[in-house]
């Protein structure tokens, strides 16, 4: 997504669904943007994953027609955002970092008023707030002021009230940051649907794991700079290679093993630690030809696997920092 | 096209007052001050300085009832609209009507519009102690009318610097106390409480500028009759010239908000 890159074997020029390029944008003297390129195909998940002030929000609220650039310039579905702003907001749908629905209002009402500005008949508003409600399991409080909705339910919310006027394009920023975890991944589930339904989707996060779990591409940003883009895996091979994890049956069996593995990985395993040998490796068939060593000498492994290097280490690697 | 969006302006903005009024209706508290305040400041000034400027407390009641009357419209447009704004603004409610196809200036209408309740609660809440005390209209029903109609004008007109304030300052608790420290030199520096001419030089030049003086002689003469047209016309004037000064800037510091 990011980057404008293309594969080379591509003879149709490929439509985004959304694209940026060279963004900047100052606030003062501080510079949240300083040329930033995104673009994403329609139906895709993009992430952008960045530590706190990284120029996230101010990109996303770009591209939402919330913000002009000082430079460069953004499409949604074609359409410039500062030049034809009303049209794109016809085709976007926002959540913002902080849970921005009416607390005073229902579910239901607040739904109703968003569907009925996007200039929908009431009964259609109401219908649609209804199915959306149901869908994200809030039609037991959909009579219940959002003020009273514990912080899962308010994302869901949220994410509902961006999704009533049908949006082609979702932008979301930081939709689970301060979520524990069983929520988090109850809202993924829902942020997948929605991709799968064939919207858009720009979420921010400053979760690795949230971009690895959720996003077909992955742009990582750092003082309004892009500094990496690519899949997860992409991102992950950057940072160097891969590890293989083996735990034999017979821990016994932990010195043959590493025997076979240093062959195979030529070069050292790891101390075993926990009864689990690694070893990295640097060509993707080490693994394969593990796995066959390992049968031929008739070792029986509980746990064999081909480990990626986390998130958390790419972005350590990217920026020289600890991620937040 | 352009009859259309202006449609369009005017059905957001009502869909947005909408809200706000569900929104009064679920807090009522909000309204406390719009409900109190006119009847604090009646039942202050008449036993309090009736006697001693007027000689008594019912001659005094229906001088200074029509002053009471703008006053309780200005302040329930000052102390609110803002305040309801910038809760707006930094919960990002705001943030999600700007992202929608909608007018930059319905929001902003839509809550001052909204607003207009708690100048019925005020003048509602003024005029039945006012009677209960022994405030009678001298004029007519119309003419009553007519008064409110022109308080409510000229609050509603500049309930929209508070629209202003209300976007440009972060701090919710300062604009509320913008809205209400406002209030004193403009209820406060007319002839309200007692005539211009008792009143030092300096602050007769203010008073005699000072539009709210205009509306309460325009509501002295509607309430108890006397000449009206003149004070009228100049609060009406004034009015506008707040709203089109004012209206616009709050949209345009409402839009470049980032």
């Amino acid at each position: 997504m990011c980057g404008l890159r293309e594969p080379a074997d591509t003879v149709i020029p490929m439509s985004y669904a959304f694209q940026a390029e060279g963004l900047v944008k100052r606030f003062g003297k501080t510079t949240a943007l300083a040329g930033v390129d995104l673009a994403a195909r329609p139906g895709t998940i993009s992430g952008v994953l960045g530590p706190n002030g990284a120029g996230k929000t101010t990109a996303i609220r770009v591209l939402a027609t919330l913000l002009c650039p000082d430079e460069g310039r953004a499409e949604v579905g074609g359409l410039d955002v500062v030049r034809h702003a009303p049209q794109v907001r016809r085709l976007i749908g926002l959540t913002g970092q902080y849970a921005s629905v009416d607390e005073d209002l229902t579910g239901t009402e607040n739904l109703i008023l968003l569907g009925r500005l996007l200039d929908l008949r009431k009964s259609e508003a109401q219908s649609r707030a209804a199915a959306l409600l149901s869908r994200f399991g809030l039609s037991e409080a959909a009579d219940q002021r959002a003020g009273s909705y514990s912080g899962g339910m308010r994302r869901r919310l949220d994410l509902a009230a961006s999704l009533i006027g049908e949006p082609r394009v979702l932008f979301l920023d930081e939709p689970t940051t301060g979520l524990d975890p069983g929520r988090r991944e109850e809202l993924w589930r829902m942020i997948r649907s929605i991709a799968a339904d064939g919207a858009t989707v720009l979420l921010t996060t400053q979760y690795l794991e949230e971009a690895d779990a959720l996003a077909d591409e992955i742009c990582v940003i750092d003082q309004g700079r892009l500094i990496a883009h690519g899949t997860p895996a992409e991102l992950k091979q950057i940072v160097g290679g891969q590890t293989i994890a083996i735990r034999p049956k017979n821990p016994g069996e932990l010195a043959r093993v590493a025997e076979i593995a240093a062959k195979t990985a030529d070069r050292e395993p790891e101390a075993p630690v926990g009864g689990v040998l690694t070893v990295g490796v640097d060509r993707r068939e080490a693994f394969t030809d593990t796995v066959h060593a390992l049968a031929e000498a008739g070792i029986e492994v509980a746990e064999l696997s081909l480990r990626l290097p986390s998130l958390d280490e790419v972005f350590h690697t990217l920026t020289g920092k600890q991620a937040a | 096209m352009t009859t259309r969006r202006s449609f369009a302006l005017v059905r957001h903005s009502l869909l947005l007052a909408g809200r706000g009024l569900r929104k009064t209706r679920r807090n009522p508290g909000i309204l406390f001050d719009a409900l109190f305040l006119p009847i604090v400041f009646l039942l202050m000034f008449v036993y309090l300085f009736g006697g001693a400027v007027a000689g008594s407390t019912q001659v005094y009641l229906q001088y200074i009832f029509p002053g009471i009357l703008v006053m309780s419209t200005i302040m329930a447009g000052l102390l609110a609209t803002g305040v309801s704004l910038n809760v707006d603004v930094k919960k990002g409610v705001f943030d999600r009507f700007r992202s929608l196809p909608i007018g930059r200036s319905a929001p902003l209408i839509g809550s001052v519009v909204g607003d207009l309740v708690r100048y019925a609660v005020a003048l509602i809440s003024l005029f039945l102690l006012g009677y209960l005390l022994g405030f009678r209209v001298q004029t007519g029903l119309v003419a009553a009318l007519a008064a409110c109609a022109l308080a409510v004008t000229l609050g509603f007109c500049m309930s929209w610097i508070n629209a202003l304030i209300g976007v440009l300052i972060k701090e919710t608790s300062i604009v509320q106390s913008v809205g209400f420290l406002g209030i004193f030199p403009l209820a406060f520096g007319t002839n309200m409480v007692a005539p211009t001419e008792t009143l030092p030089g300096w602050l007769r030049a203010w008073v005699n500028v000072n539009p709210v003086t205009h509306a309460i002689e325009a509501t002295r003469g509607l309430l108890l009759g006397g000449p009206v047209s003149g004070s009228a016309s100049t609060t009406l004037l004034w009015s506008t010239g707040f709203l089109v000064v004012f209206a616009p800037l709050a949209v345009m510091a409402y839009r470049r908000r980032a």
